[in-house]
């Protein structure tokens, strides 16, 4: 002690001995402390990589210009309508420069191209990540409370579904994600409101069940229950996990509740049917076109087939025969917002059609499967899962009422404070990493967790959570100028007998007429004003396919004559397009000067015949349809109109609108209203 | 006082000296076996790709097949058992990065392209018997640009363009008299400017002299869109685009 004391006191006397050395020390440490603040700076990160970019760009060959777009110091764009405030240019100096482009060393590399500015948008509207932040570690990687780190690239496009509510045709996985936030029946349980207030609709069709005993058996609702994919690789439908006893009880609780439906039992014509061709199964399946809606596992194990209705591979395990005849005679008895169209099928067909789907099965299917009758308990146990497991949001069940908000509200799932949110051990702070392990294995997250285990791959499970992450809380502050709201389908209802019919053959499930329906066909919103009578009338009674290359055709229904004339009148008088005048377009008195100057623009100057076929013999282009008799098709006022701007009457159609002018599409109307088929070949050459 | 100081320097050089000959130990050790865990039993000679390669996907995200490489032997017979590494530039990775061929000699891997959009050099690594073999694979990442143009070029071109036929899209190309070239041909297409490949979408063949069967998309595309199909042929041409890039005169 007495060393320092001696030591600290001499010091003393050295440094302010004198007033004359103390001034020159005082000033030599305020000077010192003037320093601090720009020694921080020139010291601090940001800095450094300011330095660092100096150097990058003094040896290129544009280091002129890109010195003189260089500005030193801490750079913000600020954003308060979208409450952004970055500092993130600060050391990505080059996300502007084009000439950057080739620089793979980070923070300099220019920004890929995107439709958005960065002073319009900033960063973190995208990335995520601590936009006002000036360190590395803080802006990318900071997990405190309320702070978010940066978004891994492949969920990037949930920065644009903040937005952009519609399907935007660069962000397949954001469409993918939310489609399957409806079909996947998510929104059953989990209710989701998007900014514009509106909330999102299911899309799938869950059977209701009050009538299951009709359709299928106990056994079948065991099996099923403790592994849907098992039946079918393609259901929508997830596992719950349950026990044996546990899905035993609830298929004895579904049957006993169960309540006959009248009509289920087979027709009296059907039975009077003795035995059915059994070679006409397949080709009545091929030609009624079943696979446009239901896929089939083929030999290799690949579906094949549609995602419309439900997979058909061990149908014959599932159904009671009585049920599929009469489900096949009149689907709309058993479900009368069934998307499957009411065939008008003979008594003859359905017995053909109905003994090749028995045929499909599996006897290894639940063959081990044997359950006692249940007693009383069991039954009120049963029914008491199905309440706790929340069956009832997605299906019909007798006795049990369809609970409301049964899931946690997802509207704002992507703005979740991370510090409320329980992370499994060993797993990322982040929240997508929590929304896709959620999405893959929710028991993980306790057993007492009612979701479900669904069957989804990693790009489905990725999409899934895009879609999620893009529900922040952004997305319902920004001002309503930013917003693209999607366009909402409508609830047209086409009126009268006509009305009735469309809705019976389902027309709905794969057209689109007036902003509602399916996208498997073409929108028929304005056939009237496409179609000649004669061929519709035709069609309807026996459709073919107008493209070669296409896979899905129309199926045939037996429509009665008078049917066949009402649903005509009814699509030629009323699904008309304003903007087709059939008084301007070019007459059927065409010159053959007129018809031949057509030809050869068909053949030379547009070349159609790169997509169409005209002469069987010579022409291959299959893309769009098949012209050969388009005369007696089409009308010459759409032909015409069709021909001066395609996407103007069918949106997104893949023809390419060639800016004909007035002459050249009158000669080409006038060159194909004169294919008038078979009859009229002759006129070609 | 000052001994204690002392001690306590000396013992502290002491202790890093130890650390620093445990780390060096540690890196040498790292350095010895790869992987641990993974015994090779067999070595081959040459190392082939069976399938995976020249994939197109997208900025950080897996692609869409598994990456499939075969160890052989001199005869060329498939060796099970041999070690497999796989190496790819800063943000790809392998899942697993390293692995032991099965029993038809085969090596599977899912790949995650990194965040920077353009071409990856990937390379699977067997030890072999004398000297490693290395199987250069490439695989190319599109940015949103080029995933735009590739979707804009699945309804619009390819359905011409691609000599590809698949049960969900029929390929017209063996239908057309004058052949499109596809848009990985690089050896010609990377002889045509921007410019070039613009006024041909944009006015279709005539406009650059050749068939009129490549009709003008100019009413159809937007200019954003047409710039998203060109940065899409440019990010899968093989052999690979090169810019010219912006040239200044030094000085």
């Amino acid at each position: 002690m007495q060393f320092m004391k001696k030591f600290l006191s001499s010091a003393w006397q050295a440094l302010f001995g004198d007033p004359v050395r103390a001034f020159g020390v005082v000033s030599l440490g305020l000077l010192l402390a003037l320093a601090i603040a720009p020694a921080k700076e020139h010291f601090s990160q940001w800095h450094g990589y300011q330095r660092r970019y100096l150097t990058l760009i003094r040896d290129r060959g544009d280091a002129v210009s890109l010195r003189r777009r260089f500005v030193p110091g801490i750079h913000q764009i600020w954003l308060p309508d979208l409450g952004v405030v970055d500092r993130c240019t600060t050391c990505h100096l080059g996300l502007n420069e084009a000439s950057l482009s080739d620089v793979s060393q980070q923070p300099f590399r220019k920004h890929p191209a995107i439709p958005h500015t960065l002073d319009g948008f900033g960063c973190v509207i995208c990335h995520g990540g601590q936009g006002a932040a000036t360190t590395v570690a803080e802006a990318h990687h900071s997990e405190r409370a309320g702070e978010e780190p940066i978004l891994p690239p492949r969920y990037i496009e949930s920065g644009c579904g903040q937005c952009h509510q519609n399907a935007l045709p660069g962000t397949p996985q954001l469409n993918l994600g939310r489609t399957m936030l409806t079909r996947y029946g998510c929104v059953h349980c989990h209710a989701i409101t998007l900014p514009d207030g509106s909330k999102v609709v299911a899309t799938d069709h869950p059977p209701s069940l009050a009538h299951i005993a009709d359709k299928t058996t106990r056994e079948w609702i065991y099996s099923w229950l403790k592994d849907p994919q098992a039946f079918a690789a393609s259901t929508t439908m997830p596992n719950y996990k349950l026990s044996d006893a546990d899905a035993s009880d609830i298929s004895a609780y579904l049957v006993s509740a169960s309540t006959p439906q009248a009509g289920d039992a087979a027709a009296a014509g059907v039975q009077s049917v003795a035995h059915a061709d059994p070679s006409a199964g397949p080709s009545l399946y091929g030609e009624s076109f079943c696979s446009s809606c239901h896929a089939v596992q083929n030999a290799a194990g690949n579906l094949v087939g549609g995602d419309v209705g439900p997979e058909l591979t061990r149908i014959g395990n599932k159904v009671r025969p009585q049920w599929l005849t009469a489900w096949l005679e009149n689907p709309r008895i058993y479900d009368a917002t069934t998307p499957m169209p009411h065939y008008r099928f003979t008594a003859q067909q359905i017995v053909t059609l109905a003994g090749y789907l028995q045929g499909k099965s599996d006897s290894d299917y639940g063959a081990s499967v044997h359950l006692d009758t249940a007693d009383g308990r069991q039954i009120a146990h049963g029914r008491k899962l199905i309440v706790e497991l929340g069956c009832a949001a997605c299906h019909e069940i007798n006795g049990v009422q369809k609970p409301e908000n049964f899931a946690p509200e997802l509207s704002t799932i992507g703005s979740k404070p991370l510090a409320q949110i329980v992370f499994l051990p060993g797993m990322e702070h982040t929240m997508s990493s929590y929304i896709v392990a959620k999405i893959r294995e929710p028991r993980a997250f306790g057993a007492s967790v009612k979701m479900p285990q669904f069957a989804l791959t990693a790009s489905q499970t990725d999409a899934l959570t895009t879609a999620l992450l893009a529900l922040t809380n952004r997305s319902r502050t920004m001002p309503d100028k930013l917003r693209v709201a999607a366009i909402p389908e409508t609830n047209y209802q086409p009126a009268g007998h006509a009305g009735k019919l469309i809705d019976e053959l389902a027309c709905f499930s794969c057209h689109r007429f007036n902003g509602r329906g399916g996208d498997m066909a073409p929108d028929l919103s304005w056939e009237g004003s496409a179609v000649e009578r004669q061929w519709l009338t035709d069609f309807l009674h026996n459709p073919n396919t107008l493209r070669p290359s296409l896979i899905r055709r129309m199926p045939r229904f037996n429509l009665s004559e008078s049917d066949n004339k009402e649903l005509t009148d009814y699509i030629l008088t009323v699904y008309q397009s304003p903007s087709i005048d059939p008084e301007l377009a070019p007459t059927a008195a065409n010159s053959p000067e007129i018809v031949e100057h057509g030809r050869q623009l068909f053949y030379s100057k547009y070349a159609c015949q790169a997509c169409h076929i005209i002469d069987t013999k010579t022409d291959k282009g299959y893309i769009g349809p098949t012209l050969t008799q388009v005369g007696s098709r089409l009308t010459a006022a759409w032909v015409y109109a069709w021909l001066r701007n395609p996407q103007a009457l069918r949106p997104g159609t893949t023809e390419p609108n060639q800016n004909l002018s007035d002459d050249d599409a009158r000669a080409l109307t006038a060159f194909l209203m004169s294919l008038k088929g078979p009859a009229g070949r002759g006129a070609k050459q | 006082m000052m001994k204690r100081f002392a001690a306590r320097i000396t013992f502290r050089s002491s202790a890093w000296v130890a650390l620093l000959a445990l780390a060096t130990l540690a890196g040498c050790k790292q350095n010895a076996p790869p992987v641990p865990g993974l015994k090779a039993t067999a070595a081959g000679t040459a190392i082939v790709e069976s399938s995976g390669g020249h994939q197109v996907g997208v900025t950080g995200t897996a692609l869409s097949d598994p990456l499939v490489v075969q160890v052989n032997d001199d005869q060329g017979t498939a060796v099970p058992g041999a070690l497999v590494e796989f190496h790819g530039p800063a943000g790809v990775s392998f899942d697993p990065a390293a692995m032991i061929t099965d029993s038809s000699g085969q090596a599977t891997t899912s790949v995650t392209l990194g965040s920077i959009a353009g071409r990856y050099q990937l390379s699977a690594v067997t030890p072999g018997k004398s000297r490693p073999v290395t199987l250069d694979i490439v695989a190319t990442a599109l940015g949103y640009q080029q995933r735009l143009g590739s979707i804009l070029a699945d309804k619009h071109c390819n359905r011409c363009h691609d000599p590809e036929s698949s049960p969900q899209r029929v390929s017209n190309y063996d239908n057309l008299e004058v052949k499109p070239h596809p848009f990985t041909e690089g050896n010609t297409l990377n002889k045509m400017s921007d410019a070039d490949l613009t006024s041909i979408i944009l006015h279709g063949g005539p406009a650059l002299n050749r068939s009129a069967l490549m009709p003008s998309y100019g009413n159809t595309l937007s200019a954003a869109d047409v710039r998203a199909l060109i940065a899409y042929t440019r990010a899968v041409a093989d052999p690979p685009y090169q810019p010219a890039g912006t040239v200044y005169a030094r000085k």
